[in-house]
Formats: C-alpha cells, sequence, structure tokens
C-alpha cells in the first residue's frame, strides 16, 4: 500500500517536471531502498511511507545537493542534515531534491543555476523562492509535505504564491545541521504542507534540540496535532494597520480584511498593534544577511568540493576563477554587498547599526505581544508575480519580503496559510506570526481558519 | 561603492560587463539601505545573533571523547582534485 503511493509520487513528480521543473532530482534509487527498509518496519511509525520533497540546500546522504549553483552542480552530501535523519526514522521517504534560488538568495526561484521553476496555478508566473520548487511540489499535489529553508521569508512567500501552508519556525525549534549555511543568525529549514496538519506532523517529527547544532534549543516539543482543534475564541490578534499601505496590492489588502472578519466571526478579538521599525526590516536584512553570507560563501573555493575553473595558473586565479563561473549574479551581489559592509571602514556605519535596528524590530515584537497572542498581516505584498518582471531590478524583487523578513530578524515563528484567490485566480495567503515558541498556537489558529475557510480551488496543474 | 575593489576582496574576478551592471544595483541598494541612518539608535545594544533566550540558555558542550573520525579518503571524495588523501591545487609559490 504505501510502496504504490510513494512510486505514485515519484511518477506524478516525473510527469510534471518538464512543465513545472519543481525537483532538481528524482531518487528512484533511494525511494526503492527505503520500501525495502520499511517493510520491515512498524507501520505505526509517525510518517511511515510518507514521500517527502525536500529543498536542495539541505543535505542528503548520497544525493545530489547543489543548492541551485553551478557551484555545486555534481556535489553529492557526505551526511544527512538531522532533519533527514529524523524524517527516515519516522519512516518519511525523501523521493527528490527541489529547485530554488542559487544559495536560497531571491524571491523568485529565477536565481536558480538550473532553469526557473513554475507556478502550478499559471505557469507563466513564478512560484515565488527561495524555495520555489518545494512549494510548487506541494501545491501539484505531489507530496503532502516538503522541506524549505527561511532566511527572509523563504517558506511563508512562495506558500503563498502556491496556495499552501507554509511554516518558519521559532530559531532553535528545528536544528540546522546540513542545512547550507547561507546567513547563519536568520536561516531555518521550514515546512510546507497542503494542510496545516501536514505541517504540523512534520514538525512533531524534526523539532527538538541536536548536540549536532549549538544553535537549536533546550525547549520541548509539544504535540503539535493534539492541539490543532482548540478553540481561538478569546484569542487576541493584533493587526499592524500602519504596515498595510504603500505596496500592497488592493486585492490582497481585501482578502486580508476578510481574513480579518472571519477570525473576529469564530471568537477571536482583532485589536491594533504597532510595530515601528518593521519598515526598516528589508534594510537591515540586506546588511546582516549579506554580510554572513559573505562569510559562509567563503568555502566555495574549488578546493575541497564542487566546481574548479580548470584554466588558471596559481592558487589564487582558481580562486578568484572557480568563484567567478561557479556562482550567478544574484549571489555575486550579495557577496559583494556583505563584503563592502563588512570591509574597514564600513563597518560601524552599516553592520553595527544594522545590529542594533535589528535589536528595535526583536523589541517591537516583544511589546506587541505583550497585548496580542498572534499578530497578522498579509504575507506578500503582492500574488505571484510574471516570469522576469522583477528580475532586472534587485531593489524591487527584494521589497516583496517586506512582511516576512522582520520575523527573521526577530527570530520569531510564523506561518502562511491560503486565504482566497484574486481575479486572476492566484493564491493569497495570509502570515500569522507568533512570540517565542508558539508554534502550538500559530498551528491551532492557522487550522481553524483552514477548516472554516478553505480554498477549494485547485491549481492549473495538479498530479489527479 | 568601488565594484572592482569589493570583487577583489570578495576574491571575484568579475569581468568590464559586470561592473557595469553591478554598479548602479549595488549603489541602489546601498542607497536604500542607508535610510537606517535615520533609526535612533542611541543606548540600544546590538543584537548579536539569533538565539532566544531559550537558546542562550541551552547548554551545547559536550564530553571531550574521541570519536571515530570519517577518514581522508571519505573526506577527500567531492573534491574536483585529490591524490591519496590530500587535496591537490595548482601551485602556490
Amino acid at each position: 500500500m504505501f510502496e504504490s503511493i510513494i512510486k505514485k509520487a515519484l511518477d506524478d513528480a516525473e510527469r510534471l517536471n518538464p512543465i513545472l521543473n519543481a525537483f532538481l532530482s528524482l531518487e528512484q534509487a533511494h525511494a526503492e531502498e527505503r520500501i525495502a527498509e520499511l517493510g520491515k518496519e512498524r507501520q505505526e511509525l509517525p510518517l511511515f511511507g510518507y514521500p517527502i520533497a525536500v529543498k536542495d540546500n539541505i543535505c542528503t546522504q548520497g544525493l545530489r545537493t547543489s543548492c541551485g549553483s553551478r557551484i555545486l552542480e555534481n556535489y553529492r552530501a557526505h551526511y544527512n542534515a538531522t532533519a533527514i535523519e529524523k524524517l527516515n526514522q519516522a519512516g518519511a521517504v525523501v523521493i527528490g531534491k527541489t529547485n530554488m534560488d542559487e544559495f536560497a538568495m531571491g524571491s523568485s526561484n529565477e536565481n536558480s543555476a538550473f532553469g526557473i521553476c513554475r507556478n502550478p496555478w499559471d505557469t507563466e508566473r513564478v512560484p515565488g523562492g527561495s524555495s520555489g520548487g518545494s512549494a510548487a511540489a506541494v501545491a501539484s499535489g505531489v507530496v503532502r509535505a516538503s522541506l524549505g529553508s527561511e532566511t527572509g521569508g523563504s517558506v511563508r512567500q512562495p506558500a503563498s504564491l502556491c496556495g499552501v501552508v507554509g511554516l518558519k519556525p521559532t530559531y532553535g525549534r528545528i536544528s540546522r545541521y546540513g542545512l547550507v549555511a547561507f546567513a547563519s543568525s536568520l536561516d531555518n529549514i521550514g515546512i510546507f504542507g497542503r494542510s496545516v496538519r501536514d505541517a504540523a506532523k512534520v514538525l512533531g517529527v524534526i523539532a527538538g534540540r541536536d548536540p549536532l547544532d549549538s544553535t537549536s534549543a533546550e525547549v520541548p516539543v509539544p504535540d503539535y496535532e493534539a492541539t490543532l482543534d482548540a478553540t481561538v475564541s478569546g484569542r487576541r490578534i493584533g493587526v499592524p494597520w500602519a504596515l498595510m499601505g504603500e505596496g500592497l496590492d488592493g486585492e490582497v489588502r481585501s482578502a486580508v480584511e476578510r481574513s480579518i472578519e472571519g477570525f473576529r466571526s469564530i471568537g477571536a478579538e482583532i485589536v491594533d498593534i504597532e510595530l515601528p521599525h518593521a519598515m526598516y526590516g528589508i534594510a537591515v536584512y540586506y546588511i546582516i544577511a549579506t554580510a554572513e553570507a559573505s562569510s559562509n560563501l567563503a568555502r566555495y573555493d574549488g578546493v575541497r568540493y564542487g566546481f574548479r575553473a580548470e584554466q588558471a595558473n596559481s592558487l589564487r586565479e582558481m580562486y578568484h576563477q572557480t568563484r567567478e563561473e561557479g556562482f550567478g549574479p544574484e549571489v555575486k551581489r550579495r557577496i559583494m554587498l556583505g563584503t563592502y559592509v563588512l570591509s574597514s571602514g564600513y563597518y560601524d556605519a552599516y553592520y553595527a547599526k544594522a545590529q542594533k535596528v535589528r535589536a528595535l524590530v526583536k523589541r517591537d515584537y516583544e511589546r506587541a505581544f505583550a497585548s496580542c497572542d498572534a499578530i497578522l498581516t498579509p504575507t506578500s505584498p503582492t500574488t505571484a508575480f510574471r516570469i522576469g518582471e522583477r528580475s532586472d531590478d534587485p531593489l524591487a524583487m527584494y521589497l516583496s519580503d517586506i512582511y516576512t523578513v522582520s520575523a527573521n530578524l526577530a527570530g520569531i515563528p510564523a506561518i502562511s496559510v491560503p486565504c482566497g484567490l484574486s481575479s486572476e485566480n492566484l493564491p493569497i495567503g495570509l502570515q500569522l506570526l507568533g512570540n517565542f515558541w508558539s508554534e502550538a498556537l500559530l498551528l491551532n489558529m492557522a487550522y481553524k481558519f483552514e477548516s472554516e475557510f478553505p480554498l477549494k480551488e485547485m491549481p492549473k496543474i495538479f498530479a489527479d | 561603492m568601488d565594484v572592482k575593489k569589493v570583487a577583489k576582496l570578495a576574491h571575484l574576478d568579475i569581468s568590464e560587463e559586470e561592473v557595469a551592471i553591478y554598479t548602479p544595483q549595488l549603489a541602489k541598494i546601498v542607497e536604500y539601505v542607508e535610510q537606517l541612518g535615520k533609526v535612533d539608535i542611541t543606548g540600544v545594544d546590538p543584537m548579536l545573533g539569533g538565539l532566544t533566550d531559550e537558546g542562550q540558555a541551552t547548554d551545547t558542550m559536550r564530553d571531550d571523547e574521541v570519536i571515530v573520525s570519517s577518514g581522508q579518503e571519505w573526506a577527500t571524495c567531492e573534491a574536483p582534485a585529490a591524490v591519496e588523501g590530500h587535496f591537490q591545487v595548482p601551485k602556490v609559490l
């Protein structure tokens, strides 16, 4: 029985990939091995025979882990990320690795070295990014859940654009051992689910302290599924109205306003809140994230793994040419920006300042959560945009992260859940942000919303 | 921003065409992030990483015990050039 579910997922992925390009690799042989192993296992495992797709920057032993980059094109990871180990132990089966913006840098998946991924709702549009392939794999019905990664919204934004659930946990909730580093103080592994329950199920399996990741925290993991159906009556939802002005699409705004009324109708109380420094989130993010990236990506030098430029005559020339040929334009832009903000004479003006404003962004949330249980905003200011529409203007692309980046800066959890369709039949997502370690509450509120106001329409490209 | 100089610091051998493309793009981004100059940060301590209070409180020390290493062959098997467990690179001097 479970074999047929896994084989169907692989068949669907293979059949849809020429249209969507959601997968960079499909792992038939690995899945066969896992099926054989599972045949000897207990069927009561929490994710027994559950096919799952994994973003290509999460290490999977013996399987390709390219990070969407030419510099790691043929790299096969030496070991499993802890999240993968835990999924395997729970009985899940990785069926393939998904497309992404190179090194998770982008909001459209157009920065992949291996071709763009397309949105299952409209194949002329982007799925969002950077975890575009993982979002499209779930939206198109190939798998019920997938792993992505988040540095500034790279799970929530594509979840919103593809009409699925996207969860970014608290910093330290899920071990990042085996997640290829981009910006270490912001990076998280995140989860896509067809439903809130799928996300809750996977989170319960992969959350928790891991001695192999010193940033993972010793905080008990609750039974996330057990509280999904708890009442939201009396819960206070804060709405930062001041953020919902310039740049917010009218249809997205209407859908979010309807969602607020929806929450009110199921008993939640709506309160006004202010996040006065959230508007600086993108500026802070593009200093801190690029600074950390310039350091983390220094390891790609053509010596230990990955691509090496062949023509170099000296070691230094080899480094420079390898990186020049191996990295794409967005990665180079961010490495250079990060190098600049950390360089002698500029550090205080940019990096040190950004760290202070980051502290203020966090303080805003701490103050807001004194008067509410969760905060509601749009996930993305617009629905899925057309392929190519923003690719010549990096700054315009960065601004699509306006509602998501500040959760990464503060380290708080957040979830995106579908809340309607635009007149062009494109999904709209609402975002709920919670206090540290409040994933159970966010999943509960998202579940109640999803149950009351389900998205009934299906994308054009769907597995069955 | 002197893009050529920054590229050199970042170990990127960028072309003249790229300099022409990146210079205005990076200038626009730097101009955007300079809005942080408007924020009053008097008396604010910098946030040095992403850890929560619980993350800070987590004991991350382990016993100093010898564990089995995976070995040189394993460590070098993904290298573009390796000989007998050593990484091979172009001449250094």
